[in-house]
């Protein structure tokens, strides 16, 4: 999945990392946003084997955009700011 | 006397700001950090906040109650970032979560204005990165600038899947299709009622035809089939359409939805009883027309307790205020509470009205194929619950949700059967061979959403 | 309108259903009364513990039997309501809590209940994962772990083609004895006639037996139970404490199902809610148990009503006012695994009049001062 910035696209940038890798967002991003307008592609995977997910709801009720961040634990990614440096991995 | 107001969208604004304008101070609690509810969501600090631009022909109202918000939270116990999950009627308490750490608000009266969300039925194909709701497609756009996809179709029925498809079409977005389940003569039938909408109608009228003027691909009166993908996203989306053509539209995104469901965990927690509002086709909290619940001191306001839509839940949020206010010996105006109930009621038979124009189409779930993922949290697909229906099961049949929910954890998950439940409800129903209203509701427990467990205080 | 049949039982819980089973494979005419469904309160929220290891020696010969059963459950029932055997370690945080688990071994011993104690180098590197607060361990590698929402159901259904009549929301408003025969009256004004009668109705046993002159202590008891999010999966055996004070165990599917302390009921309605004190409680005693749970996510919690008599076992065996009536209720929180035995034991004693298992510690009399 892949979100596409169709305006205000142009605020500051910050970096992340999803599993070591660099992502570049922007400020004011939902972890989720920051994550799927870059390249993730998905933030989880089920635990039952029937695929990636990458959150359905983004109000924080369907409980499918759990990762983790670094300092943090787990956190839904539709509910939580992107902030510089934070280390995510998919949860 | 202390009073909480729980959630700072429409119905909690206005609540709020009654019971202020009579002088308490509310602890006034909400799970996002600025308030505003989903409708009138506002971006993060550093995003772009133009009205016009965000809310449409809503800027006014939601500017309004913006406005409103703001003014309040110096002169109410504001309490942002705070996610009530568990509430304990006897002991008039409820149990919150802020930033990691648990506490505990003691009140004499609340008013709960907990929302509602999408209320969903599963398509094959449903749960791969790519799919969202109608409303996940609506934050992204309002509250992060984004878009879900980069050719997107809608799927579903209701207002929002046309208001959905023409923010993104405004925003520039490519709407590949929007593909509504309820056919061109069912809401042509329904315009008598709708007429009552007034303005609310004609903005309805107006993006369908802005739609087909820019000759975005629009079905109506079909049944989906699969969403399609593979590992690097979505790739189209399969439907046979009215005529009983199979079609097919090339998207890397969906948005689906079938109206809204109430978020009403905390009514239920708070032992609020339920009926089954068949028109709306959903289990509501009982209330009476002013918000009273028949358990004292709760109150109810806005979509969490029965979908109305937003200007419902800021009449609703000042008559529930002025409700709670009377029962505690305050002087309130007869007249105005009369007014609202007037305003309420005359909306009441405009939502009738749309509930008849775009029905929730029971039939699309009862008639899903067994190997489709039903509940998402737990993996399960829909040939397992009704597996659990049949007389043939070593627990003999499930004779009601909750005896299914405790076979097959179906709504066992992490969202305790908000995405599934109302599908469930009706795969299990048709397998029964009964009405929906007759398999009961998922019985709703703590916490409303998950909380972690803390760390060891004692860790070395 | 009166239904005559052989044997009635009043509850339908693990033990109850599973007598219904017992009874109708021996061709009696049964009919259980269930208020609500089968398996509602205890029987169908418990834990799901499958466990020998700490109990009160009394308990123990009934313990072993209802393992049996268990182990031959699929052939029985058509399920296994998802019993595995991974062995339930009981864990000591002092030197206190591990000298009762020393004393245990003799006793388990006696009983002929595997049993190995795991000392304080070896429980560390046998279960890297525990916290530093772990002094010991005692091992039952027979014990394990269910399903507690399929059990009951899945014993009333055989019981159902066994020929039994289950009869769910059938609340028994009025007991009646001839002499001969019991009538009982449910709410919506059925009667149900029988010369036998097994009161197994749990907590509401007590009100049972108090209708038949032979009112016993007690008391309401509403485990306060919870289940984590799915995380790998990494705790095998069931644990336990000594003193029982929190209890968790890991599905396959990698919820973690934990419990500890009680929560709030009305046993009149019924109704029961957990607390939130007390649920955070037990996530705390959990995290010193297990360090790595910190941060997971607790999903739901619940709990139901059992009844918990004053010395922990419960009342198993004939009435001492009413021939023809037998009681079996008040099993304390820990009767979920001896719900099958207790059924069979039932069924014998009914229908032969005895039974191998020494009843005696349960006897109702025991709480009557001079019955002795």
């Amino acid at each position: 999945m892949k979100l596409v910035r169709l305006r205000d696209a142009s605020r500051p940038r910050i970096s992340l990392t999803l599993e070591g890798a660099p992502i570049e967002a922007q400020q004011g991003d939902t972890l989720l946003t920051a994550l799927l307008a870059a390249e993730a592609g998905h933030l989880r995977v089920s635990e039952f084997g029937d695929g990636p997910r990458a959150g359905f709801c983004l109000m924080g009720a369907c409980q499918d955009c759990w990762v983790f961040v670094e300092g943090m634990g787990r956190v839904r990614a539709c509910a939580t700011l992107a902030l510089e440096g934070m280390e995510v991995r998919r949860g | 006397m202390r009073v909480v107001v729980v959630g700072a969208g429409p119905a909690g604004v206005r609540a709020a700001e009654k019971l202020v304008a009579a002088g308490l101070s509310p602890i006034w609690v909400d799970e996002a950090p600025d308030g505003g509810g989903r409708i009138y969501q506002r971006p993060p600090p550093g995003l772009e906040r133009d009205a016009r631009t965000l809310y449409g022909f809503e800027a006014k109202r939601a500017e309004a109650l913006h406005a409103t918000l703001d003014a309040l939270k110096p002169r109410s116990e504001w309490r942002p970032e705070t996610f009530v999950w568990h509430i304990r009627p006897g002991a008039r308490e409820l149990h919150v979560l802020h930033r990691g750490r648990q506490e505990r608000i003691s009140y004499d009266a609340a008013i709960l204005c907990t929302g509602a969300m999408d209320r969903v039925i599963p398509v094959r194909g449903w749960t791969l990165p790519g799919v969202t709701t109608l409303g996940a497609a609506q934050i992204a756009l309002k509250a992060q600038g984004c878009g879900i996809g980069r050719r997107v179709v809608f799927l579903g029925t209701g207002p929002l899947l046309w208001l959905v498809a023409y923010q993104y079409a405004k925003a520039g977005a490519d709407v590949a299709a929007v593909l509504d389940t309820t056919s061109f003569a069912t809401k042509v039938a329904a315009v008598p009622g709708l007429l009552r909408g007034g303005a609310t109608f004609a903005k309805g009228l107006y993006f369908i035809a802005w739609l087909r003027r820019r000759g975005i691909r629009i079905a109506e009166g079909i049944t989906p089939l699969e969403i399609q993908g593979d590992a690097n996203g979505i790739t189209a989306v399969t439907w046979r359409d009215a005529a009983g053509r199979d079609c097919r539209e090339v998207c890397d995104a969906v948005g689906i939805g079938w109206g809204l469901r109430p978020e009403a965990q905390l009514a239920d927690l708070a032992g609020v009883p339920f009926r089954h509002d068949r028109l709306q086709q959903n289990w509501v909290p009982v209330r009476d027309g002013a918000g009273r619940t028949p358990v004292a001191g709760i109150y109810l306001a806005g979509d969490g307790a029965g979908i109305g839509g937003a200007e419902v839940a800021e009449l609703a949020g000042t008559r529930a205020a002025l409700a709670l206010l009377e029962d505690a010996g305050h002087r309130v105006d007869a007249a105005e509470a009369a007014r609202l109930e007037g305003r309420l009621a005359g909306q009441a038979r405009f939502r009738a009205a749309l509930e008849r124009a775009f029905p929730f189409p029971a039939a699309l779930a009862r008639a899903l194929a067994d190997d489709v993922i039903l509940c998402r949290c737990e993996g399960l697909r829909v040939g397992e619950l009704r597996a659990a229906a049949r007389a043939d099961a070593a627990t003999g049949p499930a004779p009601e949700m909750n005896r299914a929910k405790a076979f097959t954890r179906v709504g066992m998950g992490r969202c305790q059967g908000r995405v599934c439940g109302a599908a469930a409800a009706e795969v299990l129903a048709a397998e029964l061979g009964c009405d929906v209203a007759e398999i009961g509701r998922l019985r709703g427990q703590p916490p409303v959403k998950p909380i972690p467990i803390p760390a060891a205080v004692n860790a070395p | 309108m009166t239904t005559e049949c052989d044997v009635l039982i009043q509850g339908g819980g693990g033990a109850g259903c599973s007598a219904a089973l017992h009874l109708a494979q021996r061709r009696a005419r049964v009919v259980l009364l269930e208020r609500g469904l089968v398996g509602g309160q205890a029987s169908g929220v418990n834990y799901g513990g499958v466990r020998q290891q700490g109990r009160h020696p009394a308990e123990l010969p009934i313990a072993r039997r209802s393992r049996e059963i268990w182990g031959r459950l699929k052939g029985l029932v058509g399920t296994d309501a998802e019993f595995t055997v991974t062995g339930h370690l009981k864990l000591a945080r002092d030197e206190r809590e591990e000298a009762d688990l020393v004393a245990y071994l003799d006793i388990a011993k006696e009983h002929g209940l595997p049993l190995r104690m795991v000392g304080r180098n070896a429980i560390h590197r046998e279960y890297p994962w525990l916290g530093p607060k772990v002094l010991a361990g005692s091992f039952a590698p027979e014990d394990g772990a269910a399903n507690p929402r399929l059990l009951a159901p899945a014993l009333a259904n055989a019981a159902r083609a066994a020929g039994a009549v289950i009869r769910e929301h059938a609340e028994v408003v009025a007991h009646h004895h001839d002499g001969a025969r019991f009538t009982l009256r449910t709410k919506s004004g059925e009667a149900f006639s029988a010369p036998l009668l097994l009161n197994m109705s749990g907590y509401w046993g007590g009100a049972v037996a108090a209708a038949f002159g032979e009112p016993v202590p007690v008391a309401p008891l509403a485990p306060n139970m919870m289940v984590t999010e799915p995380v790998r999966y990494f705790i095998e055996p069931n644990i336990g404490v000594v003193g029982g004070n929190v209890y968790l165990r890991q599905i396959p599917r990698g919820n973690i199902i934990l419990g500890g302390g009680h929560a709030e009921c009305d046993p009149s309605l019924p109704w029961t809610r957990p607390l939130p004190e007390v649920t955070m409680e037990a996530m705390q005693l959990a995290v010193e148990l297990v360090p790595a749970l910190a941060g997971t996510q607790v999903i739901r919690s619940w709990s139901g009503i059992d009844g918990q008599m004053p010395d922990r076992i419960p009342v198993i065996g004939p009435s001492g006012t009413t021939p023809g009536l037998f009681h079996a209720f008040g099993f304390s929180g820990h009767g979920f695994q001896l719900g099958p035995a207790i059924g069979a034991i039932m069924a014998e004693l009914v229908l032969d009049g005895r039974t191998d298992v020494p009843l005696e510690p349960f006897r109702i009399g025991r709480f009557t001062s001079g019955s002795g």
